[in-house]
């Protein structure tokens, strides 16, 4: 029997599998932090995750709001200063995979967390790297999760702040020393990987009740399909249970923390 | 050695007009009180160095004290942009921003051999980013051992470097816990640095492996409680989200801006 489920649920589930147990994984803020933590409350407890705030095998029990709240500290098994995390422990090799949110991407994977229209006279400034260019190259792999929409899923990115596979799919070819860059992309319509040749994005494998033509509509280029397409599994009822008593949680202690804007 | 003044004389006496300023604390220990002080100072043309400017660059930009900005991640955590800082980039308002922008790592690195007294960092980054077309401080260099390319940019050695922690000894030797972020770096890294502190004690009760800073290489202490507020001090107060929320709307508009800046900074405290 089909369980109740959003597609925000869906993603966060489908993004949580992605994750084996075990693996060693730099989070990013937002969706892939909820992921990341979701897959360690289900099926991954030995999943160790990191922050580039320093906060090292970490076990927060609400989601963090700032990538350097307390309870990242708190919770975790040690905290290490930034160039030691940044140099030790990514560059270093330590990191399996690299757990990334995007504002725009295209077709190769290319991240632009950096600005809308021209660099020098921006439509919309957005926020800029942070941790993600190194850790799309100094991470084994990369997974990235984003809503899927026509405005983040371009033809070309207005600026490359962090490579997939550069804008000709070849941008990691020959470079010695790192890692294999984006191996799959969940959004809340589907599942997509990179071609093993060409490093283009295809999609393989639709999320339940979803259609090609709704990717294809959400997406700014012409979208390739596997030929074998899939149908993502849904997800469990532990699953969603679990996920909805983090957000419960996290509402909750976050809306605790609130002394009121009198700074 | 570290000498203990109040915020207003230390501010005073190590800021100066068109000064290379860094500021640090990632997230956790902002030094607000410091930022806010400056700003009554009307400190002007200062090149300021943060990896995330966060609400206090904010501030400061949009108060008209800076003409430079170093930075790798401009946002307000967990809410959005900062209006501030984008009003500076995309309108020249109060006045144009030159931005140099890096990476995180690149930041790190760089705070790390100012430290270290070198003139550059060198690291393993920036590998098919558009960043080092737009930032004409990112440079690649040939490792000539193996041949490997990587990337490198200029140690962060700024004028002055201010940063807050918990606690201070009596002799001025500083105790920081919990994510530490680049604070010691900073101190290290700049010709004369301040340090504020939620307290003075008799005894830091430090363990062996703590992060200390050792008053000696300090210029200058200053107590300022609630000094990282709304970030937050582990062990003495929490982050206060609902601030960092209720700025996005404070800073989005020029005149709210203004009139917050006029009642909680000019009008506020920082007079001894």
């Amino acid at each position: 029997m089909s369980l109740d489920y959003t597609a925000a649920e869906m993603m966060t589930v489908t993004a949580a599998r992605a994750l084996a147990n075990g693996t060693t994984c730099f989070v990013g803020i937002g969706l892939p932090s909820e992921a990341a933590n979701l897959a360690r409350l289900t099926h991954a407890p030995e999943v160790v995750l990191i922050y580039e705030s320093g906060t090292l095998q970490t076990k927060p029990n609400v989601l963090p709001l700032s990538i350097g709240d307390g309870e990242l500290c708190e919770t975790a098994l040690t905290t290490v200063s930034v160039p030691e995390m940044f140099r030790y422990w990514l560059q270093g090799g330590h990191v399996d995979v690299g757990f990334l949110g995007t504002a725009q991407i295209d077709r190769y994977c290319n991240l632009n967390t950096t600005l809308i229209g021209d660099y020098r006279e921006p439509k919309v400034r957005l926020p800029g790297g942070g941790g993600a260019p190194e850790i799309a190259t100094n991470a084994g792999e990369v997974f990235i999760t984003v809503k899927h929409s026509r405005r983040t899923f371009v033809e070309a990115v207005d600026f490359v702040t962090t490579v997939g596979f550069g804008r000709d799919g070849r941008a990691r070819d020959g470079v010695p020393n790192i890692g294999r860059g984006p191996t799959r992309v969940i959004t809340d319509l589907c599942v997509m990987k990179p071609d093993p040749e060409t490093k283009e994005l295809v999609v393989v494998s639709l999320h339940p009740g979803v259609t090609a033509e709704q990717v294809q509509e959400a997406t700014g280029w012409e979208i390739r399909f596997a030929e074998r397409l899939e149908t993502t599994p849904e997800p469990g009822a532990e699953e969603l249970n679990v996920l909805r008593e983090l957000k419960a949680r996290t509402a909750r202690h976050h809306a605790g923390n609130e002394t009121g804007a009198q700074a | 050695m570290a000498e203990f003044l109040s915020l207003h004389d230390a501010v005073a006496r190590y800021v100066e007009d068109g000064a290379t300023l860094a500021m640090e604390g990632f997230t956790h220990l902002i030094p607000f009180a410091a930022g806010h002080e400056i700003i009554r100072q009307g400190r002007r043309e200062l090149t300021l160095i943060r990896m995330t400017p966060d609400l206090i660059f904010d501030q400061m930009i949009g108060a008209g004290c800076a003409r430079r900005l170093i930075f790798s991640w401009g946002g307000n955590p967990g809410v959005g942009s900062l209006h501030r800082l984008r009003d500076a980039v995309e309108k020249g308002y109060p006045q144009p921003l030159e931005i140099f922008e890096h990476s995180h790592a690149a930041m790190a690195c760089a705070f790390e051999a100012g430290a270290a007294g070198l003139p550059l960092a060198v690291l393993r980054g920036y590998v098919g980013s558009d960043l080092p077309k737009v930032n004409s401080q990112i440079k690649f260099i040939e490792c000539p051992f193996t041949g490997e390319r990587l990337a490198a940019v200029p140690a962060v050695r700024p004028d002055v470097g201010i940063v807050h922690a918990q606690k201070a000894d009596r002799a001025g030797n500083v105790l920081v816990e919990g994510i530490i972020g680049v604070q010691k770096e900073v101190v290290l890294a700049a010709r004369h640095s301040i340090v504020t502190v939620e307290e003075v004690v008799d005894e830091l009760q430090a363990g062996p492996n703590a992060c200390v800073i050792p008053g000696w290489a300090i210029d200058a202490i200053a107590v300022a409680e609630q000094g990282a507020y709304p970030s937050y001090a582990h062990g003495y107060y929490p982050r206060d989200n609902a601030f960092y929320k209720a700025w996005d709307e404070i800073a989005r508009d020029r005149e709210a801006f203004a009139a917050w800046l006029e009642e909680h900074v000019y009008h506020a405290g920082g007079a001894a």
